[in-house]
């Protein structure tokens, strides 16, 4: 009994770190698309779906806030899951 | 139907956020768990290759003088070389630590390049200050990479060389055809 006491006192800080790192992965994306969300607010111009019929096709497709918003979406639904599966394991073999 | 320059760089920026997102999370994660599934080994160098691919049409259809046609030539072999040298080692057909020096050796490369053929001072126009900042991001890139050649498992160069990608993609978004930077525009730059 004393000995599993030991073992969760050891145990509690690594998994701390460990989930502050489960944390951390999980925010990249979301904050990043939150840069994203905040640029398309100081700067409402660049994003030209705003005003459809003022701008060519190339400014329609393309436009920078929004392309931040898809980069951090991309890599949340895309790396995200299956790396926080990978980080769960590591950490369970760790402990 | 051909896209707008400064539409292309916001492009070439876009995969530049994706790529540090990408060095971000294995610096959080470790090697070891990143490379836990193998598509995910192959992403950032890939994806450095394919961006090398993609400035030689860059190359043909955008630059309209010679050194603005040679440093964009520089910049897709660059990209090419590291992403395939990367490649390589995560594949196991390169086997010779050294090669991971293709990635300094490009930082400093393109760096050069930017810094080169951008003849105009910091403040002639929003494209020539951000030459200026790309390229000694890139050189600074360099010195980033040879740390983390020296100390591999550093997490402060690690770190920043995931910074070094995400500030290529906010110089590349930051950039305009014609623009002042901080209310500076020379005349010969299209000012009015």
């Amino acid at each position: 009994m004393r000995i599993d006491a030991e073992l969760v006192r050891e145990g509690a800080p690594a998994r701390a770190r460990q989930s502050r790192r489960h944390t951390a992965v999980s925010a990249l994306g979301p904050l990043t698309a939150l840069a994203g969300l905040v640029w398309a607010l100081l700067q409402p111009y660049r994003v030209t779906l705003l005003e459809p019929n003022a701008h060519s096709f190339w400014y329609l497709a393309i436009q920078p806030p929004l392309l931040v918003i898809l980069a951090g979406a991309v890599f949340h639904f895309w790396v995200v899951p299956g790396l926080l599966t990978d980080l769960e394991q590591a950490e369970q073999e760790e402990t | 139907m051909q896209p707008p320059p400064e539409v292309v760089h916001w492009m070439f920026g876009t995969g530049f956020v994706f790529l540090g997102l990408c060095l971000l999370a294995e610096t959080i994660v470790g090697r070891a768990v990143w490379r836990r599934r193998s598509w995910r080994a192959y992403l950032w160098p890939g994806v450095a290759f394919l961006m090398g691919v993609l400035m030689w049409p860059v190359m043909v259809f955008y630059t309209s003088s010679a050194i603005h046609m040679l440093a964009h030539s520089v910049w897709a072999q660059s990209m090419m070389l590291a992403g395939a040298a990367q490649l390589g080692l995560v594949r196991g057909k390169l086997r010779n630590p050294l090669w991971e020096l293709t990635v300094p050796l490009a930082l400093a490369v393109s760096g050069g390049a930017f810094l080169i053929h951008e003849q105009n001072p910091w403040l002639f126009s929003r494209a020539a200050f951000l030459h200026h900042a790309l390229g000694w991001t890139a050189l600074a890139g360099a010195l980033i990479t040879l740390g983390l050649f020296a100390r591999p498992r550093s997490a402060l160069f690690s770190v920043g060389f995931a910074t070094v990608f995400l500030t290529f993609g906010v110089l590349l978004f930051c950039d305009r055809n014609v623009a002042p930077i901080f209310g500076h525009l020379s005349p010969l730059a299209g000012a009015r």
